[in-house]
């Protein structure tokens, strides 16, 4: 329903978007004793090491293949060879994901063939599972760095089932990289109380969820281990949530025949029911009661918001799928969407429920949010909201100026009932008290605009398959 | 980039740096960077050090050339503070695509830049070159000059691609684009005697706002700051003053140097840390202004402000002098500032345990020696889990280090305390250095520590924490829980790589 408008400016002002390696060594970080490694000059992964660190506040294991300019002119190999070298001599990793930056991709570093090398020549390094992907900085975003990180996991550890018998009880869980390690938890409660068993790729509720940890390790803290990701093969569903999990749970299938159901969110009342129902039906279990008093519990919070949410303006900022979730719940709520502007192209982006997404900047947003009440997207909008005396509720990554970004939950009934809420008393704090001067010249001077007789675009139907 | 070659060159062979003068002709070619370690370096990259060096330029438009990473992974993430513009933490980028790789990125460029000039009309469009455009060969000098000429705005080229080298070097080169193309090219509306260049101070947390109050009793006026709290035309007229300060350890030593060689205006290093070093600090400003024409009187004035400052911060700094007396702090930085905040803590009564000087110079390490008397103190990279060891063995009570190392220290519920450039408290001058002290003592006195360290009801007298797990394993024999043997394999496979 939503068209895509492409920025048609030279100059990026306040960049919404980052960059894939980012994106994709995300991703490695939700792998048990895991080492991210980004192929390229040292900044590349010093950003993103701070970008990280101020976001999850947690130590970040993140390494560099320290490319200088001569390395970078004349290949890689001897660089990427000696960071795999050194990181499993200091850090006994079980996994090292190795992503490109622009600097490498320019050259045309081959990763894939580098790798293989390493192998050939370091037979002793067969116990370390080593991945790669291809994540030129120049271009997609964030969010198609994780996908591709999740995808050349998938091909490289997953092995075929090979007429093994499936355990009807172990699904596959692929969360986009919008799903928070407070959601992963919240999802894997919801799942398990079905009888069933997750198998999360990538899980950040484990290595970023802000725990003290058992042991004292360089690598990840926790996530999900690569003896868990073969025998993905085995299980009997893969769920993907987001469409940026479409890629890695068709190569999840095409290995070894596991059959996949896309969630396109799981924020809203429609979208949780397909949800419990999915589960209910692949388990033979009946929804447990907790969850049916939940449902009424966010019907109750629906009922209750509405009236704060309602026609109200939203400028909201957010990667595809993110947003996707976003307008449509509070959509469903009656919120107004005046501008919405996002970072890379994405299928899902045809069916936001609003008439325009942009694909820009923040200084879009702001921009198209001179009649909004609410700004929504990453930190970074603090200024644009600042400008605007809006409030501004943080969502999506960085958050570096907010604690608890991590268990930030807005899957699930409840998950939704609490956004809701959150973003209800944002609105509620700042309701405008009538003054007795409100009304002295209230009628719209001549030639100026009356109000959009439009009918809302939002309410018009349910978007989740 | 035979330009930059040269211009790196330049940079390395720096006749004031002490170190430098002490290699041989080949080393010095070399740098003054160590190679970097693939898969064990840690730091910003050139570009990262220009940005830093020159974002707190309030009014101008920083405009980074390159792919979405440089700046949509960075933007607005310092504490420089502004009493004016904030158009600095507004983030510009040509976000390079394939097509520009393709075709290059000059035109793309010259649009982006006109594109700030309609909007935002800035006194001047700073541009950063990062390693893509380095590599496919945007001319960037010729953009930038037929975009200064076009739009009537000064475009600088900042020759930064992150692949030369360290952030240390970045700040260099960004020194370098402000000799050769901002320095000398306004004049200010008048001068006087007690005109000061503050060199390689960024207003971080406002701390420039700390100093400035008594420079103004003193009638010394900061012609220019470089970088922090300037606007682009302080620096455009810096070449005026009469004499220059410092900060920051060798930052920016090549934009001071040059400045005495080129305009004759003499500078010293000094720091704004520690209550005796501020003290220094104001002496040494007056003793050159003195030099350079000032009234001799200003010496007695400055020792008059320094008497009174001083018995205020001491008088400040004394009820927590009981409190803080004997308490060990392991202090964990980049080195720049190790040696002034080493003479700050022991003011207030602490005793440093162990300081890294990783990126700190010879001379750096020479006063960190002659303040703490121990060459032992010392150490170039201290390993995780040696600074976990030493807040465990309580060796130290508190780590101060930038907010990388924090979690070592939080993760083993020992208190900690951010010194980088990302904190939000502002340490310079008396003001600073009480309000320092005051935060280390909130921190030690939260009673959060003993809290935290509670165990959980369901563990058991004598159940070994993962701490002292890590800490048995081999290579730390000394220990006194040696008498407790590991109970996992990988603490003691990783002990042993640690080893």
């Amino acid at each position: 329903m939503a068209q895509l408008v492409k920025s048609r400016k030279a100059c990026t002002v306040n960049p919404l978007k980052m960059s894939q390696p980012i994106g994709g060594a995300l991703a490695f970080m939700g792998m048990r004793a895991a080492m991210p490694l980004l192929h390229g000059s040292q900044g590349c992964t010093s950003f993103g090491l701070v970008l990280f660190v101020r976001h999850f506040r947690e130590a970040i294991p993140l390494q560099t293949t320290a490319m200088s300019e001569v390395a970078t002119v004349l290949g890689g190999f001897e660089n990427v060879e000696q960071a795999v070298l050194n990181i499993v001599a200091k850090t006994r990793p079980e996994l090292i994901g190795i992503c490109s930056t622009g600097v490498t991709e320019v050259k045309g570093d081959d990763l894939a063939g580098f790798v293989e090398l390493i192998r050939q020549r370091h037979p002793e390094l067969a116990g370390v599972a080593i991945v790669q992907c291809s994540t030129p900085d120049f271009s997609g975003a964030f969010e198609d760095g994780w996908t591709k990180a999740v995808t050349a996991m998938v091909e490289a550890m997953v092995t075929g089932a090979d007429g093994a018998i499936r355990d009807p009880r172990r699904i596959n869980v692929l969360p986009g990289c919008h799903v928070t390690p407070g959601d992963i938890d919240e999802l894997r409660a919801i799942i398990e109380s079905f009888g069933l068993i997750p198998t999360f790729l990538p899980d950040l509720s484990g290595s970023l969820d802000g725990h003290i940890p058992e042991e004292f390790t360089p690598t990840t803290l926790g996530g999900t281990g690569p003896e868990e990701v073969r025998a993905m093969g085995l299980a009997s569903w893969t769920l993907a949530i987001g469409e940026q999990m479409r890629a890695p749970a068709q190569a999840l299938e095409a290995k070894s025949g596991v059959p996949f159901r896309l969630f396109e969110r799981l924020t809203g009342l429609a979208a949780c029911d397909e949800l419990y129902g999915f589960l209910s039906m692949i388990s033979g279990q009946p929804v447990p009661p907790r969850y049916r008093r939940q449902r009424g519990q966010l019907v109750d919070a629906m009922l209750d918001s509405h009236f704060h949410i309602g026609g109200r303006k939203f400028a909201i900022g957010a990667e595809p799928d993110l947003l996707f979730a976003l307008v449509s719940a509070l959509g469903e709520v009656g919120a107004e969407v005046v501008s919405a502007v996002t970072t890379t192209t994405s299928p899902i982006i045809a069916k936001i429920p609003c008439e325009e997404v942009l694909l820009g900047d923040l200084e879009d947003l702001e921009a198209g949010a001179a009649q909004a009440d609410i700004l929504m997207t990453h930190s970074h909008g603090r200024q644009a909201a600042e400008r605007l005396h809006l409030p501004h509720f943080r969502i999506g990554i960085p958050m570096f100026d907010t604690l608890g970004a991590a268990h930030l939950v807005t899957v699930g009934y409840r998950g939704t009932r609490d956004l809701l809420f959150a973003v209800g008393n944002m609105l509620m704090h700042r309701h405008h008290e009538p003054g007795p001067e409100d009304w002295r010249n209230a009628w719209p001077e001549e030639g100026a605009c009356a109000p959009s007789s439009d009918p809302s675009p939002h309410a018009e139907k349910e978007l989740v398959p | 980039m035979t330009s930059l070659n040269q211009t790196i060159q330049d940079v390395f062979n720096e006749p004031s740096c002490g170190k430098n003068q002490a290699k041989s002709e080949k080393e010095r070619k070399k740098g003054c960077t160590k190679q970097l370690q693939p898969g064990g370096a840690a730091g910003g990259c050139a570009f990262d050090g220009a940005k830093i060096a020159l974002q707190p330029i309030t009014d101008v438009a920083h405009l980074v050339h390159g792919p979405i990473a440089c700046e949509g992974n960075s933007w607005d993430n310092r504490g420089a503070k502004s009493s004016g513009s904030k158009l600095y933490r507004t983030g510009f980028t040509t976000d390079m695509t394939e097509n520009d790789i393709v075709f290059g990125g000059e035109k793309h460029l010259f649009k982006a830049i006109r594109e700030i000039v309609e909007k935002y009309a800035p006194p001047a469009v700073f541009v950063y070159e990062t390693c893509v455009p380095a590599m496919i060969g945007d001319d960037i000098d010729a953009v930038c000059k037929r975009a200064a000429e076009k739009f009537a705005t000064p475009c600088i080229p900042i020759h930064s691609p992150g692949f030369v080298g360290p952030k240390n070097l970045g700040n260099k080169l960004a020194g370098e684009a402000m000799l050769k193309h901002v320095i000398g090219t306004k004049e200010p509306e008048y001068t006087t005697p007690y005109d000061i260049n503050v060199i390689g101070e960024y207003n971080l947390s406002g701390e420039l706002w700390q100093i400035r109050p008594l420079l103004d009793e003193l009638g010394i006026r900061i012609l220019s700051c470089i970088s922090g709290d300037a606007r682009y035309e302080e620096v455009a007229w810096s070449h005026r003053a009469k004499a220059a300060m410092m900060v920051c350890s060798k930052a920016m030593i090549n934009v001071a140097r040059k400045m005495e060689e080129r305009y004759g205006i003499p500078f010293f290093e000094g720091s704004f840390y520690g209550i005796e070093d501020m003290s220094d600090t104001l002496r040494e400003i007056a003793r050159l202004l003195v030099e350079r024409g000032a009234d001799g009187e200003l010496m007695a004035r400055t020792e008059a402000v320094i008497t009174r400052e001083e018995a205020r911060a001491w008088a400040a700094i004394e009820p927590y002098k009981q409190r803080l007396s004997g308490k060990k702090v392991l202090l964990v930085t980049g080195g720049v500032k190790s040696w002034s905040v080493v003479a700050a803590l022991q003011e207030a009564g602490m005793t440093i345990v162990g300081t890294s000087v990783k990126k700190s110079t010879r001379e750096d390490k020479e006063k960190v020696k002659k303040l703490m008397g121990d060459d032992a103190h010392m150490f170039d990279n201290l390993a995780p889990r040696e600074m976990y060891r030493k807040l465990k063995d309580a060796e130290a009570d508190i780590m101060l280090s930038g907010g990388r190392s924090q979690f070592i220290a939080l993760k083993a519920s020992m208190p900690w305390m951010d010194i980088n450039q990302e904190r939000h408290v502002a340490f310079a001058g008396y003001h600073g250095m009480v309000a320092m002290v005051a935060e280390i003592d909130r921190t030690l006195a939260n009673p959060v520590w003993q809290e935290v360290r509670r165990p959980a009801p369901w563990e058991r007298a004598g159940d070994v924490a993962w701490q002292d797990r890590a800490l048995d394993a081999p290579g730390h024999v000394a220990s006194v829980r040696s008498a407790n043997p590991p109970d996992t394999g990988r603490a003691t496979v990783r002990g042993k790589e640690a080893a």
